[in-house]
């Protein structure tokens, strides 16, 4: 782990037990609605920063370093820039971490990313010219060298960012995963964010395995609105294990005739079970925090986190 | 191999429809499916027919070179054959045709083919799967002989990514019809989780874990030249 530079480090570097939000642009010029999210984020007062999407599933959409910086401008809302290596070679990657650098970001989230072919742009040429790891290696480099892959040096004052990078507790079989958030760490990652978890189970398994690596991990989760968003996870999100019994007590949940009832039910249910999910995963010495994917939920934030909290 | 898609006939007829005499020219050296004589024959006589349903006079005569994209060997079998030849129809690689360009500067020539990639054939199923792209760093010895440069559909270097699920790859292999539209897809197993796999049974779990640095993409920028050989 390298120094802190964000606050999202300084908090884990104090010992704190941080939570990160998610933002999501869209192929937009308009970022009311994101800024309105963001308020909502940091008006919690326990999300400590907010992930910026970079053309997420390689959907089009407006920058995340210009939507970083400006939510970061109008909310206070400390960011974490997402970067793909899909759409940019490296001399690129370089040149918009500079810019992220002087427009005083703090955190990136170096990303392979998806295919083009994922996305609503098929026919766009695949960059790739570096992987989710090698961006890792070209940040740590510019950060700690002040230089970029070439050797080039910056001029000036270094970037100082803290950098970020993916993981998946889901991934089968896990020693493959685990080797490679080892060439991740070596080159440089400070922090891991994983991919969501139900199952607290394979967070825990997860977490026992990594706890060699010296980097700090937040376990990704998705506190579902409805029994069919969390269906959707369990169907159509590959690789991603619904517990059965998760799923059974919200489908009987959304069996419920009233309205207001449900709603009330599925909170407390998600309250319920993600306060002990956090609870049971904090206790492991390498899980730092978690990363909230509750994009249009803010309802559930604070009470999870309170419970928590209250122990 | 060079593997090569037979081209519509429409573009063919369009390409030679200024001419009247027209050698198909086939090639025996590398390229899948064959494209040799017996490829050329049949060209020659598809052409001739289509030409005349559409009231057009083309007339079509067959040959075939050991190995097109030899210039030596293109150069003296073509020669005897071009007499009254107003264009010529390759049947090679982009390769060949080039070559062919090259060594007959006055003689218009036309692809028969779309190049698609060099790639290894699996007879028993008639599939031709791309093999590599020729990057000019081999690294088969540290992946336990797969290639991540082509069997990985990001190039990567440190994989498997996030697309990988139960050992599947997120992008499948895409098959596509003559207009190029795609009617099937089939799924595709992830290079990198292959390459973990291959490395473990062979106790390099050490080369799957070590971390591969940015390639120099100069060695690959092309175009490229060999020389003394
Ligand atoms: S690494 Fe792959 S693309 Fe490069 S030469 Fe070897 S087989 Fe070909
Ligand atoms: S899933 Fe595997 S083969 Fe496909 S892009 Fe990712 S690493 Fe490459």
């Amino acid at each position: 782990m390298g120094q802190a530079f964000s606050n999202l480090m300084k908090n884990i570097a104090e010992g704190k037990f941080v939570y990160t939000g998610e933002l999501e642009a869209h192929r937009s010029t308009d970022l009311s609605e994101v800024i309105q999210w963001a308020k909502t984020l940091k008006a919690t007062g326990k999300i400590v920063a907010a992930n910026v999407t970079d053309n997420p599933q390689s959907v089009g959409a407006l920058s995340s370093l210009v939507t970083s910086y400006i939510v970061q401008r109008e909310t206070g809302l400390e960011t974490v820039y997402q970067l793909r290596c899909s759409d940019r070679n490296r001399l690129a990657l370089a040149s918009d971490l500079l810019g992220a650098a002087a427009l005083g970001l703090k955190n990136v989230l170096a990303l392979t990313g998806d295919h083009p072919k994922k996305g609503d742009t098929p026919e766009a040429m695949p960059v790739f010219d570096l992987d989710g790891t090698q961006l890792v290696e070209l940040i740590h480099k510019m950060v700690y060298e002040g230089r970029d892959l070439s050797g080039n040096e910056i001029h000036g004052p270094r970037p100082q960012f803290n950098i970020g990078a993916a993981a998946n507790p889901n991934f089968k079989p896990l020693e493959a995963e685990v080797l490679k958030l080892e060439r991740k760490a070596e080159v440089g990652a400070d922090f891991f964010q994983t991919q969501v978890v139900f199952d607290v189970n394979v967070a825990l398994e997860f977490l026992d395995a990594v706890s060699h690596i010296k980097a700090a991990f937040l376990i990704g989760i998705f506190p579902p609105r409805s029994y069919n968003q969390a269906e959707y996870f369990a169907k159509n999100v590959p690789g991603v294990q619904v517990p059965k019994d998760f799923l059974e007590s919200f489908k009987k949940i959304s069996e419920l005739p009233d309205k207001t009832e449900r709603r009330r039910k599925i909170d407390e249910y998600n309250i319920e079970y993600f306060a002990d999910f956090i609870k049971q995963v904090k206790k492991k010495p390498v899980c730092k925090g978690i990363h909230v994917m509750a994009v249009g939920y803010p309802e559930v934030v604070n009470p999870i986190i309170e419970k928590v909290e209250k122990g | 191999m060079i593997v090569t898609k037979e081209k519509p006939v429409e573009e063919i007829l369009e390409y030679l429809a200024p001419y009247k005499n027209v050698l198909v020219l086939g090639c025996d050296g590398c390229t899948q499916p064959p494209r040799g004589l017996k490829q050329a024959k049949m060209y020659a006589m598809l052409i001739e027919m289509a030409a005349k349903l559409r009231h057009k006079d083309i007339k079509c005569r067959a040959a075939t070179v050991a190995m097109q994209c030899d210039n030596y060997l293109c150069s003296s079998t073509v020669h005897p054959q071009l007499e009254g030849v107003d264009a010529v129809l390759s049947l090679a690689c982009g390769i060949g045709v080039q070559t062919f360009a090259e060594v007959f500067p006055d003689v218009p020539v036309y692809p028969g083919q779309d190049t698609v990639f060099a790639g290894s054939q699996e007879r028993e199923n008639g599939k031709l799967y791309e093999r590599c792209k020729a990057c000019g760093d081999c690294l088969l010895g540290e992946t336990g002989g797969i290639c991540p440069v082509t069997a990985c559909a990001k190039g990567l270097m440190n994989g498997p990514c996030g697309g990988c699920v139960e050992g599947k790859c997120e992008v499948p292999y895409e098959i596509r019809d003559e207009k190029g539209e795609v009617i099937k897809m089939i799924e595709r197993d992830c290079a990198w989780y292959r390459i973990y796999e291959r490395l473990k049974k062979l106790g390099r779990l050490d080369l799957y874990r070590k971390y591969r640095s940015p390639r120099d993409r100069a060695v690959s920028a092309w175009p490229r030249l060999l020389e003394g050989v």
